[in-house]
């Protein structure tokens, strides 16, 4: 087991090794580097920018280094805690992520919870009553669920709120309660909010959850140990929960990896359009204005989160599941 | 003859009849090649049938959008701004019944407080759909053809089934226009990631060993990467200055090369099992070369499961697209595709006061669930066991 973890960790390094590598080549691919564009917004505010001062910044991201030495420079930076700087807010990138990624993470894990919540029961029923009314409805609905994209189904919740009721979903907070510390208050306003967007991310997923969940326990329930256990009179619903059940879930367990990607991608476009205090309005202006540092460090860390993610969920099967073997 | 015949006799020959005809379907059924039989299968899948049928409508359209728009793309019209969609009616408003279908003609009017175009209708005249009318001008089906007759129009004034965008532009046709970009970009996506992933997949499968892992890891590596973030910072960085032909190209490279890795996995675990095969060995004795193995022993023996692979993998590039091209990473106007037409509907407050520009979501949702159900059915009709 320690060997495993140990060698998890070990290719996890790697992985986050290439994901660095890919969120360089992002930061260089746009034409002209940082100080380039950052010149130009100065150029374009009436500022000017002294000699001196560009080279300090010059050598300070190495830009004056061939390809390779400055993203050795740039890792080293990122290891100093230094992402570099972000021109368009003019602040260190790193204290734009503090400031949004752990919102992302919020919501990313609120939706994995609710994706879970949702669909067992759900996948559950639909596989005890297959071909029920039922059965179909959740079955229509998701095969919905998964065409519609995160953006669509987020303007078209604003739109039916906007046009019934006359109130507007987006953002987490009501304005009132941007700028104020943590309150009871403001919490409640949190809860009211934050079912928007978790609903929307969460759609796609809990569909590919029913679907899976679903195939899985009627696979099950055909075997022959659950035949046994009903002729020798055991009760439908501990029949159902102690053994099919717990196999079923095993698999959707194990989805949880690739889930995480997803929901993370859903949480990004769907912050862009719900303009949520995450990850995803700022990475989506950063693109649109060549920030490249911003940009390129998002794409790490969003990257890196996943990865984590994975690893843990992984960890998490093994420890659950006994019969995974540690090779 | 049959009065004559006592009922057991008459039970005895058609018990005969049955059991005949159910010989002769047995013989059918065994005689029957792979395609056949999955078509059977396929058949009663009715959902599946239908979305097949509304997929293959999809792409009919696509390639006669020309034929079936009733005006050009880019044709403006200022005394229609934001017009909404005109309801197409067989009864009228005293009730009577014609066959031919109509709409009734916009009156504008500009609000005096608001200034904006206010449009009701007008119920004193009828316009009058026609089918197959002749234009004045020619205009060039699928670049080849001259025609000049288009599927619907109208005597007098124009028909805005899906009404008309901020610059009077009939979203109907925009939007039917726009599913040839979509529709074709999902096609074009999956065969590239379909390409690359029978590469390395096959490599992957059929070699085994190091290479095996290592391209393992990779498929790992990129899977586990969130996409669209992905997707977005690599399509950012398409040069401005690119053409409408060339960032085409660059989104639909960019969307294969992150997707490619699902179906290779696919590749990979089919051939690790078919390779085990005593005909693999055989060929392998007899002197085949490798690629020969690969391409006209294995390859066939697992093309059912990449046909339902390749089709469960078009929806993702459909929705990618869609998503770059609403949040303007992607395709750029002028180009219409579903993704461009739907960044009009970016602000939802545009959006409660004209929501027929939503209808391009409707095409996308519409499809890619068609394609969904039609990949269900392939996948049951394709699974032997089943």
């Amino acid at each position: 087991m320690t060997e495993y973890f140990i060698k998890r960790i070990f290719y996890m390094i790697i992985v986050i090794a290439c994901v660095s590598v890919l969120a360089f080549i992002v930061i260089n691919l746009p034409p002209g580097d940082y100080l380039t564009s950052h010149m130009r917004e100065l150029a374009m505010e009436g500022g000017t920018v002294s000699e001196a001062q560009i080279e300090r910044l010059r050598a300070r991201y190495g830009l004056d280094l061939p390809l390779y030495q400055r993203y050795f420079h740039w890792v080293k930076n990122m290891l100093q805690g230094d992402f570099g700087r972000s021109f368009t807010y003019n602040r260190p990138v790193r204290e734009l992520i503090i400031e949004r990624l752990p919102w992302t993470i919020a919501i990313s894990l609120a939706t994995m919870v609710f994706e879970f919540i949702v669909a067992v029961p759900i996948g559950i029923f639909s596989a005890v009553k297959q071909y029920s009314i039922g059965d179909y409805i959740f079955t229509v609905l998701g095969f919905i669920g998964l065409a519609i994209p995160n953006f669509l189904l987020a303007i078209v919740l604003m739109y039916i709120f906007y046009s019934q009721f006359g109130v507007s979903i987006g953002g987490l907070f009501s304005s009132e309660y941007i700028r104020e510390p943590w309150s009871l208050a403001k919490f409640l306003n949190l809860l009211k909010h934050i079912w928007t967007p978790i609903i929307v991310i969460g759609t796609a997923g809990t569909a590919g959850l029913i679907r899976t969940l679903r195939g899985v326990l009627l696979d099950e329930l055909q075997k022959k140990y659950v035949i046994t256990a009903r002729a020798k009179g055991l009760g439908e619903k501990k029949l159902l929960f102690k053994y099919p059940v717990r196999v079923a879930l095993n698999p959707v367990f194990s989805t949880l990896g690739w889930m995480l990607p997803a929901i993370v991608s859903g949480e990004v476009i769907t912050a862009i359009v719900l303009n949520l205090p995450t990850t995803g309005p700022v990475f989506y202006n950063a693109l649109m204005d060549q920030d490249m540092y911003l940009a390129g460090s998002f794409v790490m860390f969003l990257t890196v989160l996943t990865v984590v993610g994975t690893l843990v969920s992984d960890l998490l099967l093994v420890w659950a599941d006994p019969r995974i073997r540690y090779d | 003859m049959a009065d004559f015949l006592s009922g057991e006799e008459q039970q005895a020959e058609q018990q005969e009849e049955r059991s005949l005809k159910a010989q002769i379907e047995d013989q059918e059924y065994y005689t029957a090649s792979q395609k056949e039989l999955v078509w059977q299968r396929f058949k009663k899948h009715r959902l599946a049938l239908f979305g097949a049928s509304i997929v293959f409508l999809f792409y009919f359209t696509a390639i006669f959008a020309e034929f079936i728009i009733p005006y050009r793309i880019f044709e403006r019209d200022r005394q229609y701004v934001h017009a909404p969609p005109q309801r197409v009616r067989f009864i009228d408003d005293q009730g009577q019944f014609h066959l031919r279908p109509f709409v009734y003609p916009l009156s504008t009017e500009r609000d005096s407080r608001t200034f904006e175009l206010v449009f009701t209708e007008d119920k004193s005249e009828k316009n009058f759909l026609y089918f197959f009318v002749e234009t004045e001008e020619s205009y060039s089906l699928m670049r080849f053809f001259e025609v000049n007759t288009k599927l619907f129009g109208s005597e007098n004034g124009r028909i805005f089934l899906f009404g008309t965008d901020s610059l009077g532009r009939d979203l109907f046709s925009r939007t039917v226009y726009a599913s040839r970009i979509s529709v074709s970009i999902g096609l074009i996506g999956v065969f590239v990631s379909f390409i690359l992933g029978c590469i390395f997949g096959g490599i992957s499968g059929y070699f085994g060993g190091k290479i095996d892992v290592l391209i393992q890891r990779v498929i790992e590596f990129l899977i586990s990467i969130p996409r669209i973030p992905l997707w977005m910072a690599l399509s950012a960085s398409i040069p401005q200055d690119w053409g409408p032909l060339q960032v085409y190209m660059a989104i639909t490279i960019i969307l294969s090369l992150v997707g490619w890795g699902g179906l290779a996995r696919v590749v990979r675990g089919k051939l690790l099992e078919l390779r085990e095969e005593d005909y693999v060995t055989a060929a392998k004795i007899a002197g085949a070369r490798e690629s020969t193995i690969i391409v006209s022993h294995l390859l066939p023996g697992f093309m059912s499961y990449l046909i339902v692979n390749l089709t469960l993998a078009i929806p993702g590039m459909i929705l990618g697209e869609t998503a770059l091209s609403f949040l303007g990473l992607g395709l750029r106007p002028p180009v219409v595709s579903w993704g461009t037409l739907l960044q009009a509907s970016q602000n939802f407050r545009t959006v409660a006061r004209y929501p027929w520009l939503m209808f391009p979501g409707i095409f996308v949702v519409t499809f890619v669930l068609c394609i969904n159900f039609m990949g269900d059915g392939l996948r049951d009709a394709a699974d032997p066991y089943k």
